[in-house]
């Protein structure tokens, strides 16, 4: 038996942000429509923490809520979380609720409010699940509000359904061509291969990526980063490649991930549009977790995780920072120096840390985290560990490249003022605690995922299971440790 | 109280100043808190004060007790036991890193103290002394380092600092692209660092220096390393080591950097953070001792750097760039007696050539005050009032001088060969990405094409 939790925050995270969409999409006044979205947001997150320290103080490998209804309906456990995905579920609720509390008022009328509680609860919902075909739906449901959204804009969408439509059909046929029996040591290859393909679309692996910065340039920088920072397509690759792909098969994906990380990296240097700047700092980043996750040894795959997180937190404020300040002087471009540092010191500063944050600078919460990627990589292939580091200097290059164009340069004068607002400056100090925090001790983070680390490797291996073969989803009542 | 004890609660007072001076520091700014000057100066002395008598009370300790080796042990701060991971937080107190952190210490509270009258109600008064923090805690990691990891902790620091402060006349953008292009020398720098620093890991298990350049205290360690995997380790901490100190082929970066305020240019560029490439190799000198190619590399790169700061230094036509270049050829020098394995007389060396520049740069804003003072105390005019005639020179000197003045070509060389080469690349790459996406399309795809570079009035959107 899998064991449970003391309360259903699983099903309280799914369906308060649902409930909250419905509610909020009848209200015609949009600051009473932002504060009701603060508020679930809000307490979504708090049933999400409340998920993760729930889960901790049970001590297991996986879990699932107390009162399961869809296990009563169905007999199935679809919502389980596991070491993987318990701090995900918080981090993901953070996303949203920060991204809904830096929305000013001057961007009000284009951001959706109740379609972005919407994404939330079935981001929540996959991220809680680990029935394959169910986490596909989810996927394939998500891809919904952007697409609405570009279209109410007025916006092509050709290069979004084309890539996401190629993404889904994949992994549908690819689950489809699955066994039962299938696992790392009987590996159905094509199957395997077509998962892969969809989950790195999603992901934007290169040379597949461009419906990413398609994605920034047509729809608003919310949605898009709400879209893209909770990584869906590393989540698939973990549970739908993962479990089934052999050692070799998955070190070839980090290959690949690794072209894509260099790639990105530099084609983050010559971008002269913010969004689309931000875009390539972060798929290069996305990538460079893959590139762990797919080395599939404890030291990889615990920097990994880390680095999921870190880059979770990080990039989340480095482009809520980049949001705030285009919130305020419109679309930005990089071909020259704003000079908006005198104005609001307070952003400089957020996004200069939050980007030294995501390229793992010392004192920050990436820090160790890429210390163990490198680690993991130079061990399985000296030339891999290289690469990283070489991207990794070309984020850093560009991070305060990008720093001294946007504030940097002939000081502005404003006739009003262009500060911080209170939410803004929550928000800050929030990730300011969370980002110096993890730095200084890194110890419960690090420990954390390589347990974790140890275990997905150890589940995903038959000896794990007295010989039996073991595939999550497949196998509910799995052993857990 | 042991002598065990006083010693390391007087090495915690040395590391936890700087820290807690910008962690004060940095958490008033962020909390919105307007200090005065004289809060912000006082809380600057407050730290390098305690930090310096710390410090020395360990020198004098130590030469008491007679001890050449006291490590202060943190324990490890993140710690995998399963994997063998470790990083261990450990400070050592030797007979380098104790003249070095006192060095640190003197000539930031120096420069600390000159710069709260020359940055007498500048903008950005508290901007440069969070960033001095910030240095000051970078020098005192990366000076009594145990490790090689703690040692990459405090570089990074180092290099933060210096790059946001060469761009702290940040209105201009000269100061911003020069403090851009510091900082991107230094990445390539702190790259070669962290395979180094990845690849002794994996040698030897773990970063301690102990483990790789022997128990014995500096300098006489005998690395327990193979000659080839010596020169691998050894070829990365020197380009890491060039970067740093602005060595050969990475030298364009050091006139750039005088861009910023003149109490950065002396501490950093003058003083300290030019000389942590050679502390750094002066750490790493056994390993040295084992690779004879090493060595070579080291001599080979040290003179090189000597000879072209001594011709650069000769052409300069300002003071700064002249003292940056004079900078450069003590560096070099110092690098070649570390390669020879003089590590005391380059010791010795570098903190007489420290304490000299800094007081040169310092000096340097009021040279031409200090000349009048001169000629007003003497009564009569001094040398340096009459126009030399021109002298015949040869080919050779001319092409020497055209050299000199074009500082080597290298910030040339490097742009020329390596930069825009791969910009040209990536602007390739990006050019298909916007056919493929205008294919996908059929049409125009991209909107931030349309975007004005100076479309974004504040006022129009506000």
């Amino acid at each position: 038996m899998i064991p449970e939790m003391h309360l259903p925050w699983l099903e309280f995270s799914v369906l308060l942000p649902l409930i909250g969409a419905l509610v909020v999409a009848r209200l015609a006044n949009r600051d009473l429509a932002r504060s009701v979205s603060i508020w679930l947001s809000g307490a979504t997150l708090f049933c999400a923490v409340g998920e993760w320290v729930d889960f901790n103080t049970l001590a297991t490998f996986e879990a699932h809520d107390h009162w399961d209804v869809i296990r009563l309906i169905f007999h199935r456990d679809v919502f389980v979380i596991d070491e993987l995905s318990a701090p995900l579920l918080p981090l993901a609720a953070l996303l949203y609720l920060t991204t809904i509390m830096t929305t000013l008022r001057t961007k009000m009328n284009r951001f959706s409010f109740h379609w972005t509680l919407f994404s939330e609860s079935v981001l929540l919902a996959t991220l809680a699940c680990r029935h394959q075909w169910v986490i596909i739906g989810l996927l394939t449901v998500a891809l919904i509000p952007p697409y609405l959204e570009l279209r109410q804009r007025k916006q092509n969408t050709r290069v979004y359904v084309t890539h996401m439509g190629l993404s889904v059909a994949l992994m549908c046929v690819g689950q489809w061509l699955v066994g039962r029996e299938a696992n790392a040591a009987n590996p159905p290859l094509w199957a395997g291969f077509l998962l892969t393909a969809g989950a790195l679309i999603r992901s934007g692996i290169c040379p597949l990526h461009c419906w990413m910065t398609d994605l920034f340039e047509k729809a608003t920088f919310g949605t898009a980063l709400l879209f893209v920072t909770p990584m869906t397509g590393a989540y698939a690759v973990m549970r739908l490649v993962f479990p089934i792909a052999p050692a070799w098969a998955l070190q070839s994906i980090a290959v690949l991930s690794l072209v894509t990380a260099v790639y990105a990296a530099g084609m983050a240097l010559v971008q002269r549009d913010s969004r689309r700047y931000f875009c390539y700092l972060f798929l290069s980043h996305s990538s460079l977790v893959l590139v762990g996750l797919e080395m599939a040894t404890p030291i990889g795959l615990a920097g990994a995780l880390c680095v999921w997180l870190s880059i979770g937190i990080s990039l989340l404020g480095f482009g809520l920072a980049l949001r705030s300040v285009e919130a305020r002087t419109g679309r930005l471009s990089l071909g020259n120096f704003h000079g908006l540092y005198e104005h609001i010191p307070f952003l400089a500063s957020m996004f200069l840390l939050t980007g030294l944050a995501s390229i793992g600078f010392p004192g920050t919460v990436g820090f160790i985290g890429t210390e163990l990627l490198v680690e993991g990589a130079v061990a399985v292939y000296p030339l891999v560990g290289l690469a990283v580091v070489i991207a990794g200097a070309l984020n850093g290059i560009s991070v305060v490249k990008t720093y001294f164009r946007v504030f940097t340069g002939t000081r502005h004068t404003a006739a009003i003022s262009m500060s911080c607002r209170t939410t803004e400056r929550i928000t800050i100090l929030v990730m300011v605690t969370l980002i110096i925090g993890g730095g200084l001790i890194p110890q419960p983070g690090v420990q954390s995922r390589y347990h974790a680390a140890q275990a997905l490797l150890a589940h995903r291996s038959p000896s794990a299971t007295n010989g039996e073969p073991h595939q999550p989803g497949h196998d509910e009542h799995s052993a857990h440790q | 109280m042991t002598m065990e004890l006083v010693l390391k609660l007087l090495g915690i007072i040395v590391v936890a100043s700087p820290a807690v001076l910008l962690g004060v520091l940095g958490m008033l700014l962020l909390c919105g808190a307007k200090l005065t000057e004289s809060m912000q100066s006082g809380l600057t002395k407050t730290g390098v004060i305690l930090g310096l008598v710390a410090a020395s009370a360990i020198l004098v300790l130590m030469l008491v007790t007679g001890s050449r080796y006291v490590p202060i042990e943190f324990g490890n701060w993140v710690s995998i036991e399963a994997a063998h991971y470790h990083f261990h937080l450990k400070f050592v107190f030797d007979r380098l890193s104790v003249p070095f952190v006192v060095l640190s210490f003197v000539l930031c509270g120096t420069v600390g103290a000159f710069a709260n009258v020359y940055l007498h109600r500048d903008r950005g008064y508290r901007r440069f002394f969070l960033l001095y923090a910030l240095f000051l805690l970078g020098m005192v990691v990366s000076s009594l380092a145990g490790t090689i990891e703690t040692l990459f902790f405090g570089w990074e620091l180092v290099g933060l600092s210096s790059a946001l402060l060469v761009a702290y006349f940040h209105e201009r953008p000269g100061p911003v692209r020069n403090g851009h292009r510091v900082w991107t020398i230094y990445r390539i720098a702190d790259a070669a660092f962290l395979v180094a620093a990845i690849t002794m890991h994996h040698l030897t298990g773990e970063g301690d220096f102990t483990r790789l350049m022997g128990t014995r205290p500096w300098p006489e360690g005998i690395a327990s390393i193979a000659p080839g995997p010596a020169f691998a380790v050894g070829a990365l901490l020197l380009l890491a080591a060039a970067g740093k100190s602005g060595m050969v082929p990475f030298s364009g970066w050091l006139p750039r950097a005088m861009e910023g305020p003149t109490p950065s240019s002396a501490v950093f560029y003058g003083a300290l953070s030019v000389h942590l490439g050679t502390y750094l190799l002066l750490r790493v000198s056994p390993l040295l001792a084992v690779s004879l190619p090493l060595r070579v590399l080291v001599i080979g790169l040290g003179l090189a750097s000597a000879v072209f700061g001594a011709l650069a230094s000769r052409v300069q036509s300002d003071v700064k760039n002249g003292l940056a270049f004079a900078s450069l050829t003590q560096v070099g020098i110092i690098t070649v007696e570390i390669g020879l394995g003089l590590r005391y007389i380059a010791l010795i060396h570098m903190i007489g050539h420290a304490c000299l520049r800094t007081l040169q740069l310092l000096r340097a804003p009021s040279v031409l005050k200090d000349h009048q003072m001169l000629e007003d105390a003497v009564g009569a005019h001094l040398t340096g009032d009459s126009v030399q005639t021109s002298v015949g020179v040869a080919p050779w000197q001319l092409r020497l001088y055209l050299f000199a003045l074009h500082r080597g070509h290298l910030d040339a060389i490097l742009d020329d060969w390596i930069v825009r080469p791969f910009l040209s690349l990536f602007r390739l790459f990006d050019s298909f990405e916007r056919a493929w996406t205008n294919f996908l399309s059929g049409g125009d795809s991209r909107e931030s094409d349309r975007l004005s570079p100076y479309g974004d009035s504040l006022e129009d959107v506000l």
